[in-house]
């Protein structure tokens, strides 16, 4: 028997087929785009085809994200906090505090182990500090978003941008550029501009919490140059699993399975 | 009125219609009243009672602003606002008057001229700035009655500042109104108003019976006549027909959410423009608002009304509102709550536009969580101004915390 979990997040729309020993058999994302029901069909097609199943094998479905209400085929519909909590701890059963940064929304979510949910905080209505501003901002600087892990390699930490306002920020990377400052240091800022935003909410959510055992999902977890930052924000190693972008998919389908 | 289409909740009070009523007769009289009453307008929180007294009609904009708000005008009334240089930071109770007054429009027919303006800074500052503009826009004299912040109960001191205040706008309002005021009427009135707050405080305890009889969303609706006509004859028998309504309910098992599976509470103001939405989201994740700090709070102080001591008591009911006390006071009120409602979660409404009840809900939240296991969900939104809601935002927050609530 298999279980499916679907993630239908403001940029990206992941399923994640798993077996009855939680290892994930199948896995795809696609941009959710304009249209969440094709993303949606395709990335169900693409799983599918890449396991060699169909439908009739899987035996429940559960599934999150903002597009969670409108999955047809689902058994349940869980919050993205609860199945980002559960799918981390899969991988790192000790967690106590979860950083999930996804397309429009930072969360920092404290949990127990095994995954039950104590508390959490979210960003407020401002695309700051998610990966809808580091979009933003590949934009202006006209590089790929997966290049700013890299980018910043060897930068000084001379300049800073807002962390408040997503607009004011790409305005001061256009003034940065017509400056002459050096990509590396743009960068830098840039990430972190989120990482000390992101900072801000773990510590409200944290207060009198000691032993901090901390991982991180989302997109964003790919961006080493944030999580260094953090982790030096934080004075902690973060743990990151192996597609952090997959984790509430995951999740789902772990809830999915019980 | 709570809709419900999705059979989500128990039929809204009987009650509901009535209240719509009395306050309907109350903003109907107020078309035509100019001429014939000398009119006062006071803000929600201010003193009344001798105005009562002295026969003026009564009418508060922050109501007014509230019914905007419900009647989903808001945000229309609030960008009429900003585009008279009205800043989009402050209260959207204030954008809303204003809009209305500079747009000629309202939802009440008309808006009677002020004879006489009293504003009180016991719920926060905006007010006072916010009623002197309208004072000087309609060439009405303003009083202003200071109450001192409290950080515990009232001292003797800060009680005889507000009381001497109140008998310097006695000589002012009898002026204006042209009669001299009977401290047996002034009596009455308070004898009245005090029978309004008990009996509203008794409607809202009534929620600690599980299932709850009425829920915050109810209380929001029914506490009209508690803001804009304590105090009269007909809210004393409008109030205690709710309370056998509710007794009625109680006797049958009746609960405003028919699926009860978690008691909240409800800090702040609501939101108005999505008042029946968020009852019945909340309903479909089987949760009941049990009690609000907010509906509670025109209740409360009604203990301290004092026939023998009148301007006194009164001078106490008006220092002792939850948002002239301290952030520590709301938080122990709260804990209070949560024992005597039997609640699972706390629901902090931050609310963009009251900066003073929004003030301290992280630690608030905190505190919750590590004295008492409970767990709160901090909502950003604003009371009057829509655009400030998003709602897929606040449904997956919403899910989550009852997720949380297990």
């Amino acid at each position: 028997m298999l279980y499916q979990g679907i993630d239908i997040g403001s940029s990206s729309c992941c399923v994640v087929i798993i077996n009855g020993k939680k290892e994930i058999v199948s896995s795809s994302v696609v941009p959710t785009g304009a249209r969440n029901f094709e993303a949606l069909k395709r990335a169900t097609r693409e799983v599918f085809e890449n396991a060699g199943i169909s439908e009739k094998d899987i035996g429940h479905t559960v599934s999150t994200g903002y597009g969670r209400e409108r999955v047809e085929n689902r058994d349940k519909d869980i919050s993205e906090i609860a199945c980002h909590a559960k799918g981390i701890s899969n991988y790192f059963p000790d967690t106590n505090l979860l950083i999930d940064i996804g397309g429009q929304d930072s969360k920092a979510i404290r949990i127990q182990p095994g995954g039950k949910v104590v508390d959490f905080s979210m960003n407020d209505k401002c695309a700051a500090g998610t990966g809808r501003f580091l979009e933003a901002m590949a934009r202006v600087l006209e590089v790929d978003i997966d290049q700013f892990e890299t980018l910043d390699a060897g930068a000084e930490g001379s300049q800073s941008i807002s962390n408040m306002c997503t607009v004011f920020a790409e305005s001061e990377i256009v003034s940065l550029v017509a400056q002459g400052i050096e990509i590396k240091e743009i960068t830098n800022a840039i990430n972190r501009s989120i990482a000390t935003r992101t900072f801000s909410m773990t510590k409200r959510m944290t207060i009198g919490v000691h032993n901090l055992s901390v991982a991180m999902s989302g997109g964003v977890a790919r961006n080493g140059g944030v999580v260094r930052m953090l982790e030096r924000l934080l004075k902690k190693k973060i743990a990151i699993p192996p597609e952090p972008d997959r984790i509430g998919a995951f999740g789902a389908a772990l809830f999915a399975m019980e | 009125m709570i809709k419900n289409e999705d059979g989500l909740l128990s039929p809204p009070l009987l009650a509901t219609a009535r209240m719509g009523e009395l306050l309907a007769q109350q903003y109907l009289e107020g078309n035509t009243v100019n001429g014939v009453k000398k009119v006062a307008w006071f803000s929600s929180g201010a003193p009344i009672e001798i105005l009562q007294a002295l026969d003026f009609f009564l009418y508060t904009p922050d109501n007014h602003a509230a019914l905007c708000g419900a009647r989903k005008m808001g945000a229309e009334f609030s960008e009429i606002a900003e585009d008279h240089g009205y800043s989009r930071d402050i209260c959207s109770y204030a954008r809303t008057d204003f809009g209305s007054y500079f747009a000629g429009r309202t939802p009440v027919g008309k808006i009677p001229r002020p004879d006489l303006i009293v504003v009180s800074n016991n719920i926060c500052q905006t007010i006072l700035h916010w009623y002197q503009a309208m004072g000087a826009y309609l060439n009405a004299p303003v009083f202003v009655v200071d109450t001192p912040f409290l950080y515990e109960d009232a001292k003797e001191h800060q009680i005889e500042f507000v009381k001497m205040q109140l008998e310097e706008l006695i000589p002012i309002a009898e002026k204006i109104s042209g009669k001299k005021l009977s401290y047996q009427r002034l009596k009455e009135v308070i004898r009245l108003g005090k029978e309004c707050g008990d009996l509203w405080m008794e409607i809202l305890h009534r929620a600690s019976t599980k299932p709850a009889p009425i829920s915050g969303f109810d209380a929001f609706v029914l506490m009209g006549p508690i803001v804009a006509l304590r105090g009269e004859p007909s809210t004393v028998s409008f109030f205690n027909d709710v309370l056998k309504e509710v007794d009625q309910r109680i006797a049958n098992g009746i609960g405003a959410v028919k699926n009860e599976k978690h008691r909240i509470l409800w800090d702040n103001l609501p939101i108005w423009y999505r008042l029946s939405w968020m009852s019945k989201k909340l309903a479909s994740l089987g949760i009941v608002v049990a009690i609000s700090n907010y509906t509670y709070m025109w209740g409360e102080p009604a203990q301290y009304y004092d026939l023998d001591r009148p301007i006194e008591g009164i001078a106490k009911v008006y220092l002792h509102t939850i948002l002239n006390r301290s952030t520590g006071y709301k938080l122990d009120l709260m804990k209070r709550m949560v024992a005597k409602f039997s609640l699972d979660g706390v629901l902090l409404h931050s609310d963009r536009s009251c900066k003073p009840y929004s003030l301290g809900q992280f630690d608030q939240a905190t505190a919750l969580l590590d004295e008492l296991k409970i767990p709160s969900l901090i909502l950003e939104a604003d009371h009057n101004d829509s655009r400030i809601f998003s709602e897929e935002q606040v449904s997956s927050r919403l899910q989550a915390f009852a997720e949380m609530m297990g």
